[in-house]
């Protein structure tokens, strides 16, 4: 069975911190990582290239240092690393990204493509659904669990906010996974060898997928964003002062006269 | 003169400050912005709308264009585009039950087509459900479409994508909200991309822009560290999914009169491309902290289990449901159906007290709408005071045992 999974490279979110005065980004030395989601996106397809044999590609759209993040992938096992690297696929929203990944994917051909469900800067989770509409394909979101692969069958467990449900495709199919569907390896000692230092990155141009000018990048996003800031605190609150049984009687009295539980 | 530095290492080669500036930015090979000009017009407000804060301008500038960057300036001159009119809400349900932020989305779509002078419609997709129609009419929509079909029985994505796509070529809406769930997020990007146009993700303020009457859809990024506001020009319908519990409803009209039309999407087995083998229901007691007036908080501060007694009784007197943060679910003090922020639910009670909790960008992220807040904590510079209407500095296992007996003296909320 071959596998693509789509690795994203991403600033670390969750080390970001807020300028409390100036309300704007603090990202110094915030180091760039795997997406968390194609963490387990890349582990799922070692799983089923364990079973089922074959070949895992990992594929990224980014600058050349994303290359890192692709290196990283194979040092967890994946066999062969695609960078899609053009200043033409700059500027790209979900419609052209997913374009892009498309096109990538059919050159190198697959019988299964795995997405992380969401990118951590981005956040959109719309490149999963919107590469198996660009190649036609069965979707399964928000997977949790494989269940069985075989039979030219797919059948996962998809999250829904109060359970799931169990769905099955027909292969080729696209998945996106979330993080309960496994639990990521480190990389081995051999891999981190020969992905680092043995293995090269095949990168890929717009020319080398012969890709449309005017459905990639800037021009190939129907979306444009108008403007973005840092999300607005609200005004000043009051903090009750006093001894705890004088705080406690005013916030009662404040909340009665303002009627806020109607 | 002007001298703008940008950091390779922060770009992401989004490509915004070659929008705000043609003249100014440009990308470069290796997928990072460089500066063409640094005294082109616009180079400051690229610097400014940078979502990672990669540049920064030192120095006298030159000024904004004076007609604004040209994707947002006019309505767009594209043929076809004026012949997109109307809301349209998807109207999810699931079981032959309407989801919440249906309601909310309707609550939100009459207010937008109230403003731009067009019709409200709601799009409702299953086996035997034309029941819900009036419901969608009394929350706000003038016309429900109803598509009718076995394969629609359960949601599945290609079959819903199908007859949503035959729908909106021949209705032609300028706008199509879907509620950002597990079945939203799957289904309008599916659309979007066959459409040909954009999708803004899980957006929390939707506005009518003066003068070009476009859709401004505003969502935040970077895990709620910074809003962007993003717009879709030159293709309709503008769409995007929208979070739960964020739009307010309107108060239900059981009066108002709407027009209910069946629409034939004509599917057959072919449209059918995955198959659900059955649904499970996981959690016996689910949280509705959705749709609770009150909901009482815990966080790290509130110490163990025993110390989410303290929590439960405070809740007890109000009505309240419970709530926490992230840290209070993955100590297992709570069940995650409790979390509250970016990762765990949206919510907008009347009333939100939060005890023990430091008020993370993320934690706010999920409760800073709700009406009114109340936060009890020992450390005064925490970040939930920043988001408080009123706030007690304190230990919170001193303050709570107190604020109940005032509480029942004073029979609040009763
Ligand atoms: C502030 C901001 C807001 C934005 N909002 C929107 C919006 O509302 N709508 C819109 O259409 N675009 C939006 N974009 C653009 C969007 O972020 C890009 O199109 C991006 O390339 C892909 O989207 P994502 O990061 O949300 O990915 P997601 O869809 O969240 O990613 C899901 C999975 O897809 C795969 N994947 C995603 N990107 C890549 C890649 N480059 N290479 C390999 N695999 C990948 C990964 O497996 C990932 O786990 C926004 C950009 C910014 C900077
Ligand atoms: C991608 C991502 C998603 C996330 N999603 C969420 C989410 O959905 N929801 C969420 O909540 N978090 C989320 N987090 C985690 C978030 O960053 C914080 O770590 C978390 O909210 C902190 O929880 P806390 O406020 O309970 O704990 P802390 O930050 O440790 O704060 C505890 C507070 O309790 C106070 N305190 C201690 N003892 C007492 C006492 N006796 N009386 C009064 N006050 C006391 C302290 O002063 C302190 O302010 C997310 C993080 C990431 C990276």
């Amino acid at each position: 069975m071959d596998i693509i999974v789509c690795v994203k490279q991403v600033p670390d979110t969750t080390d970001v911190k807020i300028d409390p005065k100036t309300g704007t980004l603090i990202r110094e030395g915030v180091p760039s990582i795997v997406n968390p989601d194609d963490k387990h996106a890349i582990e799922e397809a070692l799983r089923l290239k364990e079973k089922f044999g074959g070949k895992v590609t990992v594929l990224s759209m980014g600058p050349p240092q994303a290359g890192d993040a692709l290196r990283e992938a194979s040092a967890m096992g994946a066999d062969d690393m695609v960078l899609l690297c053009d200043r033409a696929f700059a500027g790209a929203d979900t419609w052209a990204t997913s374009h892009t990944l498309g096109e990538a994917a059919k050159k190198i051909g697959y019988d299964l493509i795995i997405c992380g469900r969401e990118a951590i800067d981005g956040d959109t989770a719309q490149i999963g659904p919107q590469m198996a509409e660009h190649l036609e394909l069965p979707q399964i979101t928000y997977v949790r669990k494989v269940e069985s692969a075989d039979g030219g069958k797919i059948v996962c467990e998809r999250a829904l906010e109060d359970g799931y449900e169990r769905v099955e495709a027909n292969l080729p199919a696209l998945l996106t996974v979330i993080s309960d569907v496994n639990k990521p390896r480190y990389p081995s000692v051999r891999g981190i060898v020969e992905a680092y230092q043995e293995k090269e990155i095949t990168t890929w141009t717009a020319a080398d997928i012969n890709a449309d000018s005017a459905c990639i990048g800037l021009d190939g996003s129907p979306t444009s964003v108008k403007k973005s800031f840092a999300p607005e605190p609200k005004g000043e609150g009051e903090i009750l002062e006093g001894s705890t049984s004088e705080v406690c009687k005013q916030l009662v009295t404040k909340l009665m006269d303002k009627n806020v539980v109607r | 003169m002007a001298e703008v530095k940008i950091n390779v290492d922060d770009c992401i080669g989004c490509g915004i400050c070659v929008k705000k500036s043609p003249e100014g930015y440009e990308i470069n090979d290796e997928m990072k912005a460089v500066v063409k000009n640094p005294n082109a017009p616009g180079i400051k407000e690229g610097a400014d709308d940078c979502p990672t804060n990669a540049i920064e301008v030192i120095g006298d500038v030159a000024p904004a264009p004076a007609a604004a960057p040209a994707p947002t300036a006019a309505p767009s001159t594209k043929p076809g585009l004026a012949e997109y009119k109307g809301v349209m809400v998807f109207a999810e349900q699931r079981g032959g039950e309407l989801v919440k932020v249906v309601i909310e989305l309707l609550g939100r779509g009459r207010g937008l087509a109230d403003e731009l002078g067009v019709p409200l419609s709601a799009t409702l997709m299953g086996q035997g459900v034309e029941g819900l129609a009036p419901q969608l009419i009394a929350a706000g929509a003038d016309t429900v479409y109803i598509i009718q079909d076995p394969r629609l029985e359960k949601y599945n994505t290609s079959c819903y994508a199908n007859a949503m796509i035959k729908l909106i070529n021949s209705i032609k809406p300028e706008i199509v909200l879907y509620g950002a769930t597990h079945i939203g997020r799957d289904l309008a990007p599916r659309i979007a991309k066959r459409l040909g146009t954009g999708l803004t993700a899980d957006c929390t303020e939707l506005t009518i822009e003066e003068g070009t009457n476009m859709l401004l859809q505003t969502r935040p990024a970077f895990g709620g560290n910074i809003m962007a506001t993003i717009m879709c020009p030159d293709h309709r319908p503008q769409m995007s999914t929208v979070r739960p519990g964020i739009m307010k409803a309107i108060q239900p009209d059981a009066s108002k009169q709407g027009e209910i039309v069946n629409f034939d999407a004509g599917l057959t087995d072919a449209d059918v491309m995955t198959r659900i083998i059955e649904i499970i229901k996981e959690r016996k007691q689910v949280a509705n902290l959705e749709d609770a007036k009150v909901i009482v908080s815990g966080g790290r501060g509130v110490g163990g289990t025993d110390g989410f007694k303290t929590i439960q009784a405070l809740a007890d007197v109000l009505n309240a449901e419970i709530g926490g943060s992230r840290v209070a679910v993955e100590k297992g003090w709570i069940s995650k159906d409790h979390q509250v922020g970016q990762t765990g639910k949206s919510v907008r009670p009347q009333l939100y007290i939060a005890c023990g909790i430091s008020g993370s960008i993320q934690h706010r992220a999920g409760m800073q709408n709700s009406d009114f807040i109340i936060a009890i904590n020992k450390d005064p510079t925490a970040q939930i005071f920043t988001v408080a209407d009123l706030g007690i500095v304190g230990d919170l296992f001193e303050i709570i045992p107190v604020l109940i007996e005032e509480f029942k003296a004073a029979d609040f909320g009763q």
